[in-house]
């Protein structure tokens, strides 16, 4: 098999395990795309990268706990989640498109403001104040649990919120934190 | 536990719960202090004793090593590129109206793509797991109560399933007092072993049973000798029933499996040495 044809047949398999759904969450961790493609599979993320981004997608690395300081590691890539996202931002009109009424991706916007603002933990009952200042009392406990549903926020046992997955995979929070204070 | 012991286990007691609302209730790791607690715990440790104090002690020190991890976190974040004035964020995020938000968040949103497909292969081997499967029916099965007529029973088959003894308690020990009687005989005394063993095991634990309330409620006693580790079983003639009323000490004799075999085979041995 010549070069070419190896790295098309492993950007083909890997286009498929980061775009189809195979576990309860999208993406797909480090380990698994090792064990498919082989340990240099951070090389052949970067070549399916620069196919993406012709279309405005891209490849995002969310770490396993705190983002590692400097270049990470293979151990680092191994333990950490893959996803394909979109790019650039979105118009607002496309939203609704994505299944979300503009109420609840104002509150979505809303509580990870706050929770950022909390230094990342704040009470839900707190947060579900916050929202019940703008929003529709009935919707806010319906949107909450949407929220923690989809993955964007989780709640630990002593009824802290916290920032999840999915928000650490699809907002750049330092950009919105930046947004937010220049409004 | 004394008045002071308690009052100190109290004080260890809101150290733990001021800790804990830390990490539960969101409270300002830094308005704790530190040195104040530790000088309380340590004030505290001499006069705690028992192991339940011990236990609330350490709890307390692990809350406040918590409290320190968090105080760390603080400072971590508060040098990160993403710290900002918290108070100046959540007076922004008031007063902005809900449309500023969505103009913020479309523009750092950049969601996830995810796909979900069906392949032939798959649906394939869906076919045949239905093929295979059993119909919900046949597996939900309920096969509900089942209907019983009523009759008769006599007391001879509810002794015979020992839902009844035939006999009251007290019967049943008389009748091993007298048996026990019978075998001792002339001598005044029988090894426990030759008493109670029998030729099954559980015909053995029933007569050891009977024994302990023979020797308990005055009908015989024990006889130890230590050095030989024999035990005999000496009956008396009439019950002594102010044995009852004295103090009594319980002698823990063992009755396994392994020992009735012993028994038995010391009981063949001697036979054949007869004959």
């Amino acid at each position: 098999m010549t070069k070419k044809a190896y790295y098309d047949h492993k950007i083909k398999r890997a286009t498929q395990m980061l775009f189809y759904r195979h576990h309860m969450k999208p993406g797909v961790k480090g380990w698994e795309l090792k064990n498919s493609l082989g340990s240099d599979y951070p090389k052949i993320l970067k070549v399916l990268e620069s196919y993406l981004e012709k279309l405005d997608l891209q490849i995002k690395t969310v770490f396993e706990g705190e983002n590692p300081s400097g270049e990470p590691t293979l151990e680092d890539l191994n333990k950490a989640r893959f996803y394909v996202t979109v790019r650039g931002g979105l118009p607002e009109k496309d939203a609704k498109m994505m299944g979300w009424r503009i109420d609840d991706l104002a509150g979505l916007a809303a509580a990870i403001s706050y929770i950022v603002s909390k230094k990342g933990k704040a009470n839900r009952e707190e947060v579900e104040d916050l929202l019940r200042s703008k929003l529709p009392g009935w919707r806010v406990e319906i949107n909450i649990s949407r929220y923690i549903r989809s993955g964007y926020l989780g709640e630990d046992e002593h009824n802290q919120l916290y920032l999840d997955w999915r928000t650490r995979a699809e907002v750049d929070q330092k950009a919105m934190v930046k947004l937010l204070l220049l409004k | 536990m004394s008045k002071k012991e308690k009052l100190s286990v109290d004080h260890i007691q809101r150290v733990i719960e001021l800790c804990k609302s830390v990490d539960e209730q969101g409270v300002d790791p830094f308005s704790l202090d530190i040195d104040e607690i530790i000088t309380t715990l340590q004030q505290y440790f001499p006069e705690l004793e028992s192991p339940e104090e011990m236990a609330i002690d350490a709890e307390a020190v692990q809350c406040l090593a918590s409290v320190i991890q968090n105080q760390g976190n603080w400072v971590k974040y508060r040098s990160t590129s993403l710290y900002t004035d918290p108070f100046l964020l959540e007076d922004k995020i008031n007063r902005l109206k809900k449309e500023d938000f969505i103009e913020v968040f479309t523009k750092v949103w950049t969601p996830v793509i995810e796909m979900e497909q069906l392949s032939i292969s798959y649906l394939a081997e869906a076919m045949k797991y239905w093929d295979s499967l059993v119909p919900i029916a046949e597996r939900w099965q309920n096969d509900g109560p089942i209907e019983v007529q009523t009759g008769t029973i006599t007391r001879e088959e509810l002794v015979r399933q020992k839902i009844l003894v035939e006999k009251t308690f007290i019967e049943e020990l008389v009748a091993s007092w007298v048996q026990l009687k019978q075998k001792v005989g002339e001598n005044r005394k029988i090894l426990y072993w030759d008493f109670i063993g029998c030729d099954t095991f559980n015909e053995t634990l029933d007569r050891a049973y009977m024994t302990s309330f023979l020797v308990t409620y005055g009908y015989a006693t024990l006889e130890l000798h230590p050095l030989d580790e024999e035990v005999f079983i000496i009956p008396f003639t009439e019950p002594r029933l102010e044995m009852s009323d004295r103090h009594l000490v319980s002698v823990p004799i063992s009755i396994s499996f392994d020992e009735w075999i012993r028994w038995k085979e010391e009981k063949l041995n001697d036979k054949k040495s007869l004959l």
